[in-house]
């Protein structure tokens, strides 16, 4: 829209040189309102599950200026524990630094990948950072933490394999009631916290068939490092 | 104008020719599993826009013989109609755990990117893999660690019968002989038919029963499991 406007009072003040004599009537309309366009940057983040039977909850991600989702031997944020144990976003999109999010249609399910696009104005030099809980699992996710993007020129792709890191907000009991992917239907969110309390890699889950007969999981929910596939594109 | 030219010219060419010309590389396979074999290797050199498997994709049948069985032969006759630039089976049989070998691979010139395939075994349809490597033009040595895959065409049933065609239910061999027998079977389902990361063996330590013939004390991995060395000369 704003194109077309610029475009139109360009060719306008052409046509007013070449007929500039006979055309007196019309310099009122052709004072050119040139806004300044804002530059668009947009990059399309594509996540391939790599997992065997860990749906992920729906594809979250932010660019930010500063700072970074989670600290290996750190309490999770609030928002980063309600990710990590239910897969809500609310509280991560809202956070502080925040400047925009994106998410993803819904679960994204193993084998399947999905591309999020994430549009800002104006600025080449933001962090992207990107998270997703393993819904079969008490408090597992994986995603992408802070990643520069400054020197991504349009069309470039930067590609990561990422492991799974555990919130330890709550603890890996893999009991009936407290995993709320579709292994259980269980509890997501609980605001206690009676893990570590600190973030980790994840050590992978046990399941009943590994011996613990208290889990709600089988030998289909394990996982091995890395369980996604992670592209960032800018588009424009 | 003359000098010009003279003195782009050739320089042009020297630019468009690094990427694209043959190259002599030194290739070295380390198995860096406790307990899990490969199958004879296929390292091959091709055109930047083949694949032997993508993640996130379903399998190829020549995937699938590989996957299931350790037969490259599939993959052989198909790398051939496209002039890959290939090493077959450089160890001469199984790769031992802890074990490496070493190949030599010339390129020749538009075969840019290499990968990498062999089976994990004992396993189902794992698969050890390297997917289409840009070869840098950079003489030097470079190190890539490769996860084990899962070729998402059979159900990690665990039982050792002997069953390595495509297709056929059932691991191959346990080439240590740590291996179980008479168990029902850990699954008889494959939930994910794209290739994606293995999850592992499950085992047991149940030898004449059991879900699994596998021993979970030996069979077991954790990412990566092979470790290459290139060397461009």
């Amino acid at each position: 829209m704003i194109k077309s406007k610029i475009k139109l009072a360009l060719l306008a003040s052409t046509l007013s040189v070449a007929f500039l004599s006979g055309c007196s009537d019309d310099d009122d309309k052709i004072a050119p309102i040139i806004e300044p366009e804002p530059l668009v940057v947009t990059y399309d983040v594509t996540v391939t599950n790599l997992t065997y039977s860990q749906p992920f909850s729906p594809l979250s991600v932010v660019l930010h200026n500063d700072g970074a989702l989670w600290s290996i031997g750190e309490p999770a944020s609030v928002a980063l524990e309600k990710l990590a144990e239910s897969g809500a976003n609310a509280d991560l999109f809202a956070l502080s630094n925040v400047t925009v999010s994106a998410a993803g249609n819904g679960i994204l399910m193993p084998g399947a990948s999905e591309t999020v696009s994430i549009s800002i104005e104006d600025t080449t030099e933001s962090l992207l950072s990107l998270a997703t809980m393993l819904v079969n699992t008490n408090d597992g996710f994986t995603g992408l933490n802070s990643i520069s993007l400054s020197d991504l020129m349009v069309g470039d792709s930067w590609s990561a394999m990422t492991g799974v890191y555990d919130a330890g907000t709550e603890a890996n009991s893999e009991m009936a009631g407290t995993i709320p992917g579709p292994a259980d239907g269980g509890a997501g969110y609980e605001s206690a916290r009676d893990d570590s309390d600190i973030v980790s890699m994840h050590r992978g889950v046990v399941s009943m068939d590994d011996g613990l007969m208290s889990s709600v999981l089988t030998q289909a929910h394990k996982f091995d490092q890395p369980t996604a596939k992670i592209t960032i594109t800018r588009t424009e | 104008m003359k000098v010009i030219n003279k003195v782009l010219i050739p320089s042009c060419l020297a630019l468009l020719a690094g990427p694209l010309s043959a190259a002599e590389l030194d290739i070295k396979v380390t198995n860096l599993t406790h307990g899990i074999y490969f199958t004879p290797l296929l390292i091959t050199a091709h055109t930047s826009d083949a694949h032997l498997y993508e993640l996130g994709m379903a399998a190829s049948e020549d995937l699938q013989k590989v996957a299931e069985g350790g037969d490259i032969s599939g993959f052989s006759s198909t790398l051939a109609t496209i002039n890959a630039d290939s090493s077959e089976n450089p160890a001469g049989g199984l790769l031992a755990p802890g074990a490496s070998t070493e190949t030599m691979l010339s390129t020749t010139d538009g075969n840019v990117h290499l990968s990498i395939v062999s089976m994990l075994l004992p396993t189902n349809d794992g698969f050890v893999g390297l997917d289409s490597w840009s070869i840098p033009d950079e003489p030097g040595t470079y190190t890539v660690y490769l996860n084990g895959y899962d070729a998402g065409t059979e159900a990690n049933n665990e039982i050792i019968n002997g069953g390595g065609m495509p297709g056929v239910l059932g691991i191959p061999v346990d080439p240590s002989g740590n291996n179980g027998t008479g168990a029902v079977g850990v699954t008889d389902m494959e939930e994910n038919s794209m290739v994606h990361v293995h999850r592992g063996n499950l085992g047991d330590t149940d030898v004449s029963a059991g879900m699994s013939d596998l021993d979970s004390t030996v069979h077991r991995w954790l990412n990566p499991v092979a470790k290459v060395t290139i060397t461009v000369n």
